[in-house]
């Protein structure tokens, strides 16, 4: 059937803010159905709360809203835009549920607005646990024995007939969050009641488990022809028990016969068939391995992380024909991308094997709790293609840039063979290591199937790839030793490790045997037939397909890898901007990343695509191979910064910022200098190796310190210290993870923190505007909530910034992006942080202030002035709006993490709020956040560490006034009483009463500021802090952590308490609008 | 060490993981992830060179549920990496041993892709592989190979088979039939005759069959001439059904021409649309040779055509009872998504029996005094 002509205006909803189980993959997804939307000449009107993402771009859509995905703002915007259809399916989790609400709420219906696509009834069959068991076992196909509950009781019943193990699964919810497997009443009851919590209508599945099963995906499609194609199967290497999103994951499966593959594929297209799905869908089986037995465990009737895999496993464009489908198109009528002949019924034959690795926090959160189950803790992914399933699995293993390369982890060497064994038993992130440390001492490969249930395919490769060391260790390294070797995916760096040669030795061999890496295509059809897309991974001793323009200059943009805490969405922003930004400038544009979630990995963003890992090793075969004019660092994060060094020394053209100005930035002595020279107040610090120049170091600058290593990302391993004891704690171990670089110690100033972002074009800057976090400083700016335009700002210090950043940015001859960040105390302006590359505020500040910042940033790299461009340089004026950030968190999903804030990231995500005044924006920062504001006065905990307690005052004071009762811990509770504050005492060490408080939803929410930032500091009244704020998480009771978003959130529950009467109007509209209100003081 | 040459003169070089010693064959390419035990035992690949163009080959080994026919047709095996520990519960020789066992030549270690891209552009050409020296003489006799014309009468069965059942009654000519056509029309409860390619007319005739189903096979469909005889003696006698040679033979029959595809169609990923009802299913597909559409009689109707290049893949034709697809409804490997058509004509044989129409057929055959 043709498109559905009736359809004119479409409502696209996009995923919100980043959390574990809903990343990138999402802006991916939904920047293809725009674009495929207004290919049908639909006008496309798009709401999304994250400000981080492509979608909320303007040439996105036609109309774009940055506003909370709440009910009353879609009530409002489609009562507003009337739109005639929604698209659901492809903002993830958030997007299904929030169309399925304004579904049931009427609203749809009310304003004659079709859910395009899959429809409700399907969706419902196949989100509800019932619903969907009852059909599965009317079309007979398998599910495993479970029921589906509403009470804890219901469940024991159930628990008591069937036995443990048991998994738990919430309805509704995303990255099975709430959900795990319990093996005793204990941890059954706990998961269950989280469950019921978590889930928005109150329903868990429980269900016997089949851990040790295979697990087997497939990502199929259906149109309202009933045309069903199987995109592509992927096969977990971890068995059943590992959620699919920590699992490692190949595609397509490697251990199915046809007919095993065949069953599974037969049965996908029944349900979808059965569902009526229109569009991307996702389907997960546990295969038995000794038998052809086989359960369906769950449907994703949507576009999912698994689909953003598959579509760049295979080539083919899911989100793209999903919405293609919902517009009322076949299958057969919708033209395939790829050969430009022929259609996009089809189904993609791979010619290589993916291998995806999930990409953990655990590096953040060294006392998070590492073991892997059916809850997702994975913050994003990675993914490598290869000719043969070595290299595909090595360079994906790459891909984690981890410290180490390859599979040998030195941790594991130590232990005993027994000690070993047992932790092979252990399901966490390492386990893989463990399995080659295993098969390197020669246990067998039967005995660790047995103990780990991972097919002995996958663990037989893993041996070659061991023995293979031992080859390179043992024998000489001949040039047809190394070829082998790089065929396998090991890295020059590697191969000279093990056969104890220098680097350069390794690639004299490499350069001597004239071997260097050749390209394939991605091409969805084996080569079957002529391919343009541009979609390319790197392999040895074959063919080499590049194409390479030698006519036309060319420039590489590095990418950012894995989504991870700190280095997140932005830069995927960044990166495809500067993509088209290269592009417009005359240039061949070429990206290389290594994350599956993005659009930067979209084979149509970039003139060419190169799917390889962020390693300097497998950048210069790009660079050997392209032989680009220069290649772009500042858009990819610390990944691409930290590559900068070895490209420049390999003599590689780095545009924009020269390196040795990165250097400086980077370089602690070297900034000191700098600022000196420049004469720009500092904090004063040490960079210190040594445990005794620390003791010297905080003689010399006295206490509170911040404490970091160099070259961090995300302030990893930072730190505030107050005294001694925590400091050398510290340094001890914070010397383990970076001995190549110094420890930073400096004065810790407590004021207020403000950031600026600029484009310079080394002589001139150009500030689009400054920033104000609303927590003091002490607190990562990631996890700031953060205000633009200034509230409290005074002219003089916005002068004194505009003055440093014209400095610095001429003193390095900053070309392209720089990010400065400053703490203010008594009217004056301290530099903290000048970071020469793209920042996380970047998207943010281009779509409040509709300045194009990678743009003008690349053209300025390229040779074009800012005053060229038509700008004039300093710090442009405010704009009408006002917008609050507001980071989101995933404590939920990561067991044993402190939710404190400190001035290492912890926040997954970010929204924005966006309205007229501050006050609007504000509400709307936490609405879109998911903070709610009870309607009921019940009880708020107060729990004040010593430093906040005069501040805690005034808090149980407006607290008091709204009308809430104070229950507070007994430190807390005296001095509120010596205050004259009323408040329930709650003893400090009945963690049971708080416990149940928060499970019976009594506490509304809880203020507690921790004691010390130290990590080690798990005792006393710090550990009380900790179990608080960790129960609070468990049972989904807000909890805040520093007095300031204390307050601010207290100043959004009164401002909300007024009934204000919100309104929701496209980004341009407030932007062009007039302001309204002076400056507000809070 | 193994090695291959092409018509062209290239040579790949790989390591040997079959029999020893030199085969000669039509190199195609099959772009099927999974399958590569029912590939290498359906007797459609005789004297034929199989480049798999999914790169890990051997994984699960080979079980002893998945033959297509008790023996491996194809002459060659080319593979990029061979799986060395195959792992599956139900595998009984590993592929190499397999290969070995058959007297099959394998290699791996090719750049399948690039050789696929040889074969795509130059189209299907002669190759040989061998596990000694590529001499001067297997050059010579590389130019002068060429695939024999009986080639689907050599795979066919010599005798008779019959399978008992308490279905329809169909006389199956096996022009090199994969063991799942069959076991598809048993599991439907058909009684089967199974004859060798060369059966004559008279006697399916003499055997008042219900209907006839004439095979897969390998080689041109204009070569099979024997078997091209029977169908056209068969033709207005008894319903007819043919599946991929068996489709090419009775298109052949009812005066349509036959062509050589450039280089084939083998994978299990191809879509067909079923120009009747506007439905669109993924086949299975092995054939080098295709049916013109053009050159389709009028009492023809098209029926299937495949949306990647547009080429024919079914027909039927009313007065003659005749239906046949140039795709694999029985899959194996691939989707299955086309096994209803098989299920399809059992069902329309059925009727046809039950109506009295085939005894009126075979009435007037009677009386027409054949």
């Amino acid at each position: 059937m043709p498109k559905n002509e009736s359809i004119k205006n479409v409502l696209v909803i996009g995923s919100g803010p980043i959390v574990i189980g809903q990343a990138a993959e999402f802006d991916y997804a939904g920047v293809q159905a725009c674009r495929a939307l207004r290919e049908e000449g639909v006008r496309v009107i798009l709401v999304n709360s994250n400000p981080a993402t492509i979608m909320t771009d303007e040439n996105i859509a036609d109309k774009v809203y940055i506003e909370p995905l709440t009910i009353e703002a879609f009530e409002y915007i489609i009562n507003k835009e009337r739109p005639d259809g929604l698209i659901a399916s492809l903002g993830g989790q958030t997007g299904l549920n929030l169309a399925m609400s304004l579904h049931k709420k009427g609203i749809l219906k009310k304003y004659n607005v079709k859910l395009l696509g899959t429809s409700v009834e399907a969706i419902n069959n196949a989100e509800d646990r019932e619903l969907f068991k009852e059909l599965m076992l009317n079309i007979g196909e398998p599910v495993p024995e479970s029921t589906t509950v509403s009470t804890l009781e219901e469940a024991q019943k159930f628990a008591q007939k069937i036995g443990y193990p048991l998994i738990i699964r919430p309805a509704f919810t995303l990255g099975g969050s709430g959900g795990g497997i319990a093996s005793n009443p204990q941890e059954f009851e706990q998961i269950v009641h989280s469950g019921l919590l978590r889930s928005p209508i109150s329903q868990v599945l429980v269900e016997k488990s089949i851990a040790g099963y295979k697990e087997i995906e497939y990502e199929v499609m259906r149109d309202a022809n009933d045309t069903c194609i199987a995109i592509c199967n992927m096969e977990n290497i971890d068995p059943i028990g590992i959620h699919t999103g920590d699992s490692f994951v190949v595609a397509p499966s490697q251990t199915l016969t046809n007919k095993e593959y065949q069953m599974l594929r037969t049965s996908a297209l029944k349900i979808i068939k059965a569902l009526k799905i229109e569009g991307g869908c996702n389907v997960q089986y546990a295969l038995d391995t000794k038998s052809n037995k086989y359960y369906v465990i769950e449907v994703n009737p949507r576009v999912s992380r698994s689909s953003a895999l598959a579509s760049k496993a295979t080539g083919y464009p899911i989100a793209k024909v999903t919405t293609k489908i919902a517009m009322g198109y076949y299958l057969h009528e919708i033209p395939n991308a790829i050969t430009h002949k022929t259609v996009a019924a089809f189904e993609p034959a791979l010619d290589y094997v993916v291998t995806k690795i999930p990409k953990w926090p655990f590096d953040k959160f060294a006392q998070g709790d590492r073991l892997l189950g059916t809850k997702m803790k994975a913050t994003g992914e990675v993914m490598a293609i290869g000719r043969t399933f070595e290299s595909s699995f090595k360079k994906a293993v790459t891909s984690m840039e981890d410290k180490n390369t390859g599979l040998v982890r030195r941790k594991y060497m130590q232990l005993s063979d027994d000690e070993l064994k047992a932790l092979l038993h252990v399901q966490d992130d390492r386990r893989i290591f463990r399995v080659a440390e295993a098969l390197t001492r020669r246990i067998s490969v039967d005995e660790i199937n047995q103990i780990t249930k991972i097919d002995k395919w996958f663990i037989y490769k893993i041996k070659s790839l061991v023995d293979f060391e031992q080859r390179l260790k043992g024998e000489i390294l001949t040039p047809e030793l190394y070829l082998e070797a790089k065929e396998k995916g090991f890295l020059d760096s590697e191969i000279a490790i093990f056969s104890k040669k220098h680097l350069s030795e390794v690639e004299k061999i490499k350069d001597d045997a004239r071997i260097k890496a050749s390209f394939k295509i991605v091409d969805t059809c084996a080569a079957e037939f002529q391919a343009y897309t541009p979609y390319y991974y790197s392999t040895y001793n074959e063919f080499d397909e590049n194409k390479v323009d030698e006519l036309k200059k060319s420039i590489l943009i590095l990418g950012s890898g894995s989504i991870r805490i700190g280095q997140g969405i932005e830069f995927d922003y960044c990166s495809v901007h500067a993509a088209w930004g290269v592009r417009e400038n005359g240039y061949q544009s070429l990206i290389v990343n290594s994350n599956p979630e993005t659009l930067s990995t979209d084979f149509d963003v970039a003139d060419k695509l190169y799917f390889e890992p962020m390693n300097i090793e497998n950048i210069m075969n790009i660079v050997n191979s392209e032989k680009p004019y220069g290649v772009m660092v500042q858009f990819g994060g610390q990944t691409a910064i930290n590559l900068a060094g070895k490209l420049h020394e390999r003599g590689v053209n780095i545009i924009g910022t020269s390196i040795e100005s990165i250097n400086a930035a980077e370089d602690r002595k070297l900034f000191e200098k700098l600022l000196r020279d420049l004469n720009i107040p500092q904090p004063q610090g040490r960079a210190v190796r040594k445990v005794a120049d620390a003791i010297k170091a905080y003689e010399e600058l006295g206490f509170p310190l911040l404490v970091r290593p160099s070259y961090v990302i995300g302030g990893r391993g930072m730190q505030v210290v107050y005294n001694a004891d925590e400091l050398l704690t510290y340094f001890n171990s914070a010397l383990k993870f970076s001995d190549e670089h110094p420890v930073l110690i400096d004065q810790y100033i407590e004021g207020q923190e403000l950031e600026l972002d600029a484009v310079s074009d080394g002589e001139n800057v150009l500030i689009p505007g400054i920033t104000e976090h609303i927590e003091r400083a002490g607190v990562h700016s990631g996890d700031s909530m953060a205000i633009y335009p200034t509230q409290t700002v005074s002219d003089n210090v916005k002068s004194q910034l505009v003055e440093y950043c014209e400095k610095i940015a001429r003193a390095l001859k900053v070309k392209g992006l720089m990010n400065i960040q400053f703490v203010i105390k008594d009217d004056k302006a301290y530099v903290i942080e000048v970071n020469p590359r793209a920042s996380r505020t970047v998207p943010i500040m281009s779509k409040v202030t509709n300045i194009p910042m990678v743009e003008i940033g690349i053209n300025a790299c390229l040779g074009r002035s800012i005053v060229e461009q038509g700008y004039t340089p300093g710090l442009v004026k405010k704009t009408a709006l006002v917008c609050v950030k507001v980071p989101v968190f995933s404590f939920q999903k990561l067991n044993r993490i402190d939710p404190a804030l400190a001035p290492e990231m912890k926040s997954t995500g970010e929204v924005l709020g966006i309205d007229r005044t501050f006050d609007n924006a504000l509400l709307k920062g936490f609405l879109a956040a998911g903070y709610t504001f009870p309607d009921r006065r019940g009880d708020v905990m107060l729990s004040l560490n010593d430093n906040t307690k005069p501040e805690g005052v005034g808090i149980a004071r407006s607290l008091t006034d709204l009308g809430f009762r104070i229950v507070a811990t007994t430190g807390t509770h005296k001095y509120l009483k010596e205050h004259g504050i009323n408040s329930k005492e709650i003893q400090n060490f009945d963690m049971e009463k708080m416990q149940e408080h928060m499970k019976k939803g009594q506490l509304c929410f809880i203020i507690n500021t921790p004691t010390s930032n130290a990590n080690s500091a798990r005792v006393g009244s710090e550990n009380r802090g900790f179990m608080i704020r960790t129960i609070a998480e468990m049972y989904s009771t807000p909890c805040f952590t520093s007095p300031d978003t204390a307050n601010a959130y207290l100043r959004a529950l009164k401002y909300f308490v007024s009934k204000p009467k919100m309104t929701y109007d496209s980004i341009e509209k407030y932007r062009l609008e007039q302001p309204q209100e002076e400056l507000i003081h809070i | 060490m193994a090695k291959l040459l092409l018509t062209n003169g290239m040579i790949f070089e790989g390591e040997s993981i079959g029999a020893e010693g030199t085969a000669f064959g039509e190199i195609c390419f099959n772009t099927s992830m999974a399958g590569y035990q029912e590939i290498l035992t359906d007797p459609s690949y005789a004297e034929q060179v199989i480049v798999m163009t999914y790169p890990e080959i051997g994984n699960y080994g080979i079980n002893p549920d998945d033959f297509e026919s008790d023996r491996v047709s194809a002459r060659g095996f080319v593979i990029k990496n061979y799986c060395e520990h195959e792992s599956h519960y139900k595998s009984s020789i590993n592929l190499s041993d397999y290969l070995k066992k058959n007297s099959v030549v394998g290699i791996s270690g090719v750049d399948t892709r690039y050789l696929t891209t040889v074969i795509r552009e130059a189209g299907a050409m002669n190759c040989v592989i061998t596990t000694g020296e590529i001499t001067d003489e297997i050059k010579e006799n590389l130019k002068n190979y060429s695939m024999s014309k009986d080639v689907a009468l050599n795979v066919s069965r010599r005798q008779t088979d019959v399978y008992k059942n308490d279905g329809v009654r169909l006389a199956v000519i096996d022009v090199g039939i994969k063991k799942s056509i069959l076991e598809n029309f048993k599991n439907l409860g058909c009684d089967l005759t199974v004859f060798p390619g060369f059966v004559s007319a008279k006697e399916i005739l003499h055997g008042k069959f219900d209907a006839v189903l004439i095979s897969n096979g390998p080689g041109d469909p204009q070569d099979a001439v024997k078997t091209i005889n029977t169908v056209k003696n068969l033709l207005g006698k008894i319903p007819m059904y043919g599946i991929c040679l068996g489709y090419q033979i009775l298109s052949i029959v009812l005066g349509a021409k036959t062509y050589k595809l450039k280089y084939g169609h083998r994978g299990a990923n191809h879509p067909v649309i079923n120009l009747e009802t506007n439905k669109v299913i993924i086949t299975s597909q092995n054939h080098g040779y295709a049916t013109d559409i053009d050159t389709l009689p009028e009492n023809a109707i098209a029926t299937y055509k495949n949306l990647n290049d547009g080429t024919l893949e079914g027909f039927r034709c009313p007065s003659y009872h005749i239906e046949a697809v140039q795709f694999h409804p029985e899959a194996a490997p691939g989707p299955s998504d086309a096994n209803l058509i098989i299920s399809g004509w059992v069902e329309t044989i059925k009727k046809n029996k039950k109506s009295g129409f085939t005894s009126l057929l075979q009435r007037m055959i009677r009386k027409s005094g054949h």
